[in-house]
C-alpha cells in the first residue's frame, strides 16, 4: 500500500489552518470537479482531493494522520504502524460522514476499520440509507465507420463492489452495446438499470456511455460533418480537372472547379455521418507540388517562372 | 463474464425525449426540481404546456451534472446556469480555436 501525502495532495503546509483547508479544498474541488474539468485524470483527482480533505477537515482524523510523522512520502509503501491511533478516540465518523470504503486502500487501512468496528453506527447508517444504485460513467471509444453503419461494441466496465467482508473489491464486467448508425461524438448512450445494485432493495443505477471517436486517418469529424485534406496537383487546381476523392461511401469523381486555390472548400452535400440532418463532407484542397528531382523537371519550373511574374507575396508588400 | 446479448441503450440525443415524471424517476429527483430548472433556464422544455413538457434526450445529461454541482461544491441552481452557459461557451471558443489550429 503507497502512503498518501494528504498535505501534498491539498497543496497546504503541515501548519495549515482549518480555514486554509477548507478553502484549499473548495479550489481544487472546483477544478477538478469532473462536471467541469477538462483535465483528463478529473475523476481520479477529485477523489484524492476529497479523500485528502476527509482527513484534515476533521480534527480528530488531522491529529491521528500528522502522529504518522512528517517522515512518509508520497508513494513510499507503507503499513500502519501497531496500535499508531492509540489514545485517539474516533467518534465513529460524528464529525464527518465519510464513507471509508469510497476512498482509498491507504484510508481504509487508517480509519475504515477502526471506525467500523468502534462504532459500527455511522458508517453502515451511511452506506444503508442510500437505497439507489450509483450511477456509472464510461467513454467509448469508437471509428467512425461504427458511426457511419451502426455497430455493437464491447464494453468493459470496472465496477467497485463489496466482497462478503465488506471490502472493496474491483469486478471486470463486459457489456456488448450497440452503437447506433449515426451518433455523434460527445453524446451519451444511456443504460437504465446498468449501474450499480440498489441496496435494501432500491433501484440500481444506470450506465452513462459517452461516444468518443478514434482520430482516423483520412476524415477528421465535428458534429455529423467530415473534413478531408485532398492533394490536387498545381495544373489540377487551376485549369479545373475530374480526380478521386475517397468518401465514406467510396470512391468518388470530385469536379475541381478551374481557378481554384490551395484552402479551397468544396462541400459535398450529405456525404458526412448518416442521420436527421444527415452530414456533410468537406473537401479542402492542398495544392501539391511534384519533386524538381530531374532534369526536365526543373526545366520546367524554371520555364514557369518565366512565363509567369508571379510574386506570391505580393499581398504582404514585400 | 459478458452478457452475450447486445444491450440497446438509449441515445440522448435531440430526437429522443422525456416526459416531465421520466425524467425526475431516471434522475432520482422530485418533479419541483426539474421545475426550478426550468424556471432558471436550464432547461428547455419542447412544449409550453407543463401538462405535456417533453424534455430533449441531454436534459438527462444537465439534471444528473446539476444534482452532482450542488451536492459536491455547493452550487444553487442560478450558480450552476451560470457555470452551464460559460462552460458551453468554453466548448465552442475551444471548437473554434482548433479550427483555426488546422485552418479551417
Amino acid at each position: 500500500m503507497e502512503f498518501k501525502d494528504y498535505y501534498q495532495i491539498m497543496g497546504v503546509k503541515r501548519d495549515a489552518s482549518q480555514d486554509e483547508i477548507k478553502r484549499a479544498y473548495r479550489k481544487l474541488a472546483r477544478k477538478y470537479h469532473p462536471d467541469v474539468s477538462r483535465e483528463s485524470d478529473a475523476e481520479h483527482r477529485f477523489k484524492e482531493v476529497g479523500e485528502a480533505y476527509e482527513v484534515l477537515k476533521d480534527p480528530e482524523k488531522r491529529a491521528a494522520y500528522d502522529q504518522l510523522g512528517a517522515n512518509w512520502r508520497a508513494g513510499q509503501e507503507f503499513h500502519p504502524p501497531p496500535d499508531w491511533n492509540a489514545g485517539f478516540e474516533f467518534s465513529g465518523g460524528g464529525f464527518t460522514a465519510g464513507d471509508a470504503s469510497a476512498f482509498s486502500d491507504f484510508f481504509e487501512s487508517l480509519f475504515g476499520e477502526h471506525m467500523a468496528a468502534g462504532t459500527g453506527g455511522a458508517r453502515s447508517t451511511h452506506r444503508y440509507a442510500r437505497t439507489h444504485g450509483e450511477d456509472h460513467h464510461a467513454k467509448v471509444l469508437i471509428d467512425l465507420e461504427d458511426a457511419l453503419h451502426g455497430a455493437t461494441r464491447t464494453v468493459t466496465l470496472h465496477a467497485p463492489e463489496l466482497d462478503e467482508q465488506g471490502r472493496v473489491t474491483t469486478r471486470e464486467r463486459k457489456l456488448n452495446v450497440h452503437i447506433p448508425q449515426g451518433v455523434k461524438s460527445g453524446q451519451h448512450i444511456r443504460l437504465a438499470n446498468q449501474g450499480s445494485p440498489g441496496l435494501m432493495g432500491g433501484k440500481a443505477g444506470d450506465l452513462y456511455l459517452e461516444i468518443e471517436f478514434r482520430p482516423h486517418p483520412l476524415y477528421r469529424v465535428d458534429g455529423r460533418d467530415l473534413y478531408l485534406d485532398l492533394p490536387v496537383a498545381p495544373w489540377e487546381a487551376a485549369l479545373g480537372a475530374t480526380v478521386k476523392a475517397p468518401t465514406p461511401g467510396g470512391t468518388i469523381d470530385l469536379k475541381v472547379p478551374p481557378g481554384s486555390v490551395g484552402g479551397r472548400k468544396l462541400r459535398l452535400k450529405g456525404r458526412g455521418i448518416p442521420g436527421n440532418p444527415p452530414g456533410d463532407l468537406y473537401v479542402r484542397l492542398q495544392v501539391a507540388l511534384p519533386a524538381a528531382d530531374t532534369d526536365q523537371a526543373k526545366a520546367a519550373y524554371r520555364a514557369m517562372e518565366r512565363q509567369f511574374a508571379f510574386n506570391p507575396r505580393s499581398g504582404l508588400g514585400v | 463474464m459478458i452478457d452475450s446479448e447486445s444491450q440497446y441503450g438509449m441515445l440522448l440525443d435531440g430526437e429522443s425525449s422525456f416526459t416531465l415524471g421520466e425524467l425526475s424517476r431516471c434522475c432520482g429527483v422530485h418533479a419541483e426540481f426539474i421545475i426550478e430548472m426550468v424556471e432558471e433556464g436550464i432547461l428547455n422544455p419542447l412544449d409550453r404546456d407543463p401538462g405535456c413538457w417533453r424534455f430533449p434526450g441531454p436534459s438527462l445529461l444537465l439534471v444528473n451534472s446539476a444534482l452532482r454541482l450542488q451536492r459536491d461544491l455547493g452550487v444553487n441552481l442560478a450558480g450552476i446556469a451560470l457555470a452551464f452557459e460559460l462552460m458551453d461557451e468554453i466548448r465552442r471558443l475551444r471548437l473554434r480555436l482548433q479550427r483555426l489550429d488546422t485552418g479551417d
